[in-house]
């Protein structure tokens, strides 16, 4: 049953993924994302941390990728111009051979590692809130303060980017 | 009979490498930061897998803190994406190649 899942939300994974990066209209890209980021919190839940889950979906899918579609209507930006250029096409196949032979290593490295490895029987600890939330307010506080300090800031930073600039003084309107 | 842990950090590995095709590939900076995004997600599955398999609930909390830099890193990213766009009326990025204009 849990592979089963595994299986079918693995492929659906990586399927949104690769739609992700290939398709030409970044709306369908962001929401093929809200896919992936779904079978994620899948996973999520299946290795015991519903909690995680549930902060994807709200925070992901619901605010940054919400955020990700607003900008996109706000610059209209719907097609990737084609205009060939020379090299262009060279360039795309070295960067998807980079990116495979990448994928290759990375999993050479964990076939080698953990080949055989198994996960031991869930723990009550893993998946309680309760742990979690203690092991954040005092292990982890300062951090978390941290977190909440760049969050204020980035908050400060993407209000002075996003603003109209002021005009100069004494130049027409 | 439970997934083993390969298959977590195999897939965690392929998506990270189709985010890393897609920055490497495109042209719209939309774009690359939604493959940005995939790859900080294949990182965090990877947390999330690494937390489960030493018992340790370490891996959720950084977890947390990535979704936090995230939403921080998308809200700076988008707002200059919109300020290059009013100066360049585009958001190709082999037009930017100017520091200042």
């Amino acid at each position: 049953m849990e592979v089963a899942i595994f299986v079918i939300f693995a492929l659906l994974a990586l399927a949104s993924a690769v739609v992700v990066v290939a398709h030409r209209n970044p709306v369908y890209s962001t929401i093929s994302l809200v896919v992936t980021l779904v079978s994620l919190a899948v996973f999520f839940i299946l290795l015991g941390a519903p909690f995680i889950a549930a902060l994807q979906i709200l925070i992901y899918t619901g605010a940054i990728l919400v955020l990700f579609l607003f900008v996109i209507m706000l610059l209209n930006v719907s097609e990737e111009a084609t205009h060939p250029e020379s090299g262009r096409r060279i360039q795309r196949w070295l960067a998807i051979l980079g990116a495979v032979t990448f994928a290759l290593l990375l999993g050479l490295g964990v076939w080698n590692g953990y080949r055989g490895t198994d996960f031991a029987p869930m723990s009550e600890e893993l998946v309680s809130l309760k742990s979690l939330a203690s092991a954040l307010f005092s292990e982890y506080l300062l951090p978390f303060e941290i977190v909440g300090l760049l969050l204020l800031v980035a908050i400060i930073a993407a209000t002075v980017l996003a603003r109209k600039p002021p005009r100069e003084e004494g130049s027409t309107p | 009979m439970t997934v083993p842990v390969t298959w977590y950090l195999l897939l965690a590995a392929a998506l990270f490498a189709i985010g890393t095709a897609g920055v490497l590939t495109r042209r719209n900076g939309i774009t690359i930061f939604l493959s940005i995004e995939l790859m900080l997600n294949a990182v965090n599955l990877s947390f999330v897998a690494y937390s489960r398999l030493l018992d340790q609930l370490t891996g959720q909390l950084v977890v947390f803190f990535v979704l936090a830099v995230a939403a921080a890193e998308a809200a700076v990213g988008l707002a200059l994406f919109i300020a290059i766009y009013r100066h360049r009326r585009t958001i190709d990025i082999n037009r930017m190649n100017l520091m200042r204009w």
